[in-house]
């Protein structure tokens, strides 16, 4: 088995899945040539040729409405979007089109379209380049939004979202893309969209995904030498949301922290902490709590540090369930 | 050194049929007396359902119902130049190019009653459910394009849009890449001079709409959209292009929108009777029976009947119509996704229980 980072598990999750269904195919700005600014598309367009690889014009809205064109005819596009921040331009196409055409044409249309994103902070990057808005897509009915967290979970879930019959947007946290190593298994395996125990405790449970989930495990290592027992969740799924697992592990601990990079208000967070109040308000010993960036726009990189959640914050927050 | 031309461009402007029914035999296609006929039947069907679908409006049997009236040789001459495995993609001003295709004229009445399942299009029949948002069947038409050419289909995509269109970032994103890749497409954009009450000088400075396509690197042609022939014939041709692997044309069929927006709408508030009159005076229609005329291809009868046909047609659509049941509450969760999620299951026994509850 090799030791891979998320940006080769991804390209390899690609390469597996052109090469053993030839309706997909990868299309987005500098995919092809460049091998995607990220490299996670490198090498494809010298294994699959230009007719499945492909460099699109400038066009966020083309990139996915010609996605979504082609999902309906038969194939399995995977579009990728730059930076979150450029894909509000293809929001109409995903919102009005590629999260409905299911339902509009009950059933006779589908749209199986995978939108990879980079996205997230904490690569000292540019305006618009470092932003979590997992929440518009979460909120819009018919999309699926996966999060991954590893290089294990990156090539799993992305091979289950390329089989996914539905729209999926994939959202790769550009801060892990190369910052760790980890056995992933050669041959293709798929990872199921519902939430995993990264790490197995009683006293609180931490709910993350993608680059916070690290930030969680940290903040839950820093209680760990307190004496404080953390369940660490890592959710994978946004759409759908793994209830049940969330609950599951609520009711044997009592305390719930969640953390994610995304403004507060509305937040992912915010239907996590509903729900629980909904199912298990009464397990409760504390309110839930929210660790997540301000109502603030992103800032550019010499405050991004203050902005995004860390494990110093998460601590406090443990703190403040565990002394409620 | 002195100062040279880069570039020059010109626009064809494409009328076989005049509105005096005088045609010009050396352009006129190549459809039998057959075809004609059926063309003229057609026409009077789009007219017919379209008249018939604006009185259910008024007595409250329909919602806000798009009228065509005037444009019925646009969409439905054009449309009928598509082969059976060709793909539609309409806005939401063509149920004529729907009913050349053959969906059940009751689905059009039961997509503007509000019932999503007048967009089940029948399989077999690739046409799009009718799209709202402005423009953006564009770049998905395209896409479907893409898909043939990828796959090796020897197939063509008609997307229609309208002159308002043309103004939405999805008209040059989509045109531009099917351009760049050269995509199986045709453009028909339905130019009926009006979208709602902005008229086309406020919508673009440009002379033409179809000299738009030059910028996308192929080419545009401006057709008498009240000419069932030059509507034909120029769809035909850009069809067969297409499906040649020439790429893509864009046809702007000059037209006028003889109703209003929609049902909601008043026109009298933003345009001239005497326009309207004057647009009445080149109708699609008359122009086609007056050119039959003169073949020995129409009578009083014939028309009587034809229009006989299409009248009992609609009627049986509106008796369908009425004979569905209602849509279920539990179809609202059934097709959000292929397998419905728990949350979506728990959401719909809530409503369908009644008890308000949550959980």
């Amino acid at each position: 088995m090799a030791k891979l980072t998320v940006v080769e598990a991804i390209n390899q999750a690609l390469k597996q899945a052109m090469a053993s269904d030839d309706r997909v195919l990868v299309l987005g700005e500098d995919v092809g040539k460049n091998g995607g600014v990220f490299r996670a598309t490198q090498g494809l367009l010298d294994l699959f040729g230009e007719n499945r690889v492909v460099d699109t014009p400038l066009s966020e809205s083309a990139i996915i409405g010609a996605s979504i064109g082609l999902a309906v005819y038969g194939l399995r596009p995977i579009a990728e979007l730059q930076f979150e921040g450029f894909a509000f331009g293809a929001m109409e196409q995903l919102v009005a089109h590629a999260s409905r055409i299911r339902n509009r044409s009950r059933g006779r249309y589908q749209c199986p379209l995978v939108v990879r994103i980079p996205y997230g902070g904490g690569i000292h990057a540019p305006e618009h380049h470092s932003e979590s808005n997992e929440a518009y897509f979460v909120h819009t009915p018919g999309l699926k939004v996966v999060v991954p967290s590893t290089p294990y979970e990156a090539k799993g879930l992305l091979l289950a979202a390329i089989r996914d019959p539905d729209p999926v947007i994939f959202m790769e946290p550009k801060k892990i893309y190369r910052s760790m190593r980890e056995d992933v298994p050669e041959e293709e395996y798929v990872i199921p969209l519902e939430a995993r125990v990264a790490m197995e405790g009683s006293n609180v449970t931490l709910i993350a995904w993608g680059a916070m989930l690290h930030v969680a495990l940290e903040g839950a290592r820093l209680m760990a030498d307190r004496g404080v027992s953390c369940e660490v969740l890592d959710l994978r799924t946004l759409s759908p949301l793994d209830t049940d697992a969330i609950i599951e592990s609520v009711k044997k601990t009592n305390r719930a922290v969640i953390v994610h990079e995304a403004q507060r208000s509305c937040g992912v967070a915010a239907e996590i902490a509903a729900r629980i109040n909904e199912k298990a308000l009464l397990e409760l010993e504390a309110p839930v709590e929210r660790v997540t960036g301000f109502d603030v726009v992103m800032p550019l990189p010499k405050l991004e540090q203050r902005f995004l959640p860390d494990a110093r914050r998460v601590a406090d927050a443990i703190d403040r369930v565990m002394s409620a | 050194m002195p100062r040279t031309i880069a570039k020059d461009f010109r626009i064809e402007w494409l009328q076989i049929l005049d509105e005096h029914g005088n045609c010009d035999q050396s352009l006129r296609p190549s459809l039998t007396d057959q075809q004609i006929k059926k063309l003229y039947e057609e026409l009077v069907f789009a007219r017919t359902f379209d008249e018939k679908a604006f009185k259910l409006q008024r007595e409250g049997r329909l919602g806000t119902y798009a009228s065509i009236l005037g444009q019925e040789a646009a969409q439905v001459a054009s449309a009928f130049a598509l082969e059976p495995g060709d793909w539609m993609f309409p806005s939401f001003r063509e149920p004529g190019a729907s009913f050349v295709r053959g969906l059940p004229p009751r689905m059009i009445l039961q997509y503007w009653a509000g019932d999503e399942r007048g967009s089940n299009i029948p399989e077999g029949q690739n046409d799009f459910p009718i799209t709202i948002p402005v423009g953006t069947q564009i770049p998905i038409g395209a896409g479907a394009a893409w898909g043939a050419k990828l796959r090796g289909d020897k197939i063509a995509v008609l997307v229609y849009l309208g002159d308002g269109a043309t103004s939405k970032g999805d008209f040059h994103e989509g045109l531009n890449l099917a351009g760049v890749f050269s995509l199986p497409v045709v453009f028909f954009c339905q130019n009926n001079q009006w979208a709602i009450s902005v008229p086309l000088t406020r919508q673009t400075a440009a002379q033409t709409l179809a000299q738009k396509a030059i910028a996308y690197g192929f080419p545009g042609i401006q057709v008498d959209g009240n000419d069932a022939f030059a509507v034909y014939k120029a769809t035909h041709e850009a069809l067969a292009r297409a499906r040649a692997g020439g790429g893509p044309t864009f046809i702007e069929a000059v037209t006028y929108r003889i109703g209003d927006h929609t049902t909601a709408d008043d026109a009298s508030r933003y345009r001239s009777k005497e326009t309207v009159e004057q647009w009445k005076k080149k109708d699609p229609i008359d122009r086609l029976i007056r050119y039959m005329i003169s073949q020995g291809l129409w009578d009083e009868a014939y028309g009587q009947q034809t229009t006989a046909n299409a009248r009992a047609r609609v009627e049986a659509a509106v008796e369908e119509l009425q004979a569905i049941a209602p849509p279920q509450p539990k179809d609202m969760f059934r097709f959000i996704f292929q397998e419905m999620t728990e949350e979506l299951r728990e959401q719909m026994e809530t409503l369908l229980n009644g008890n308000g509850r949550s959980h």
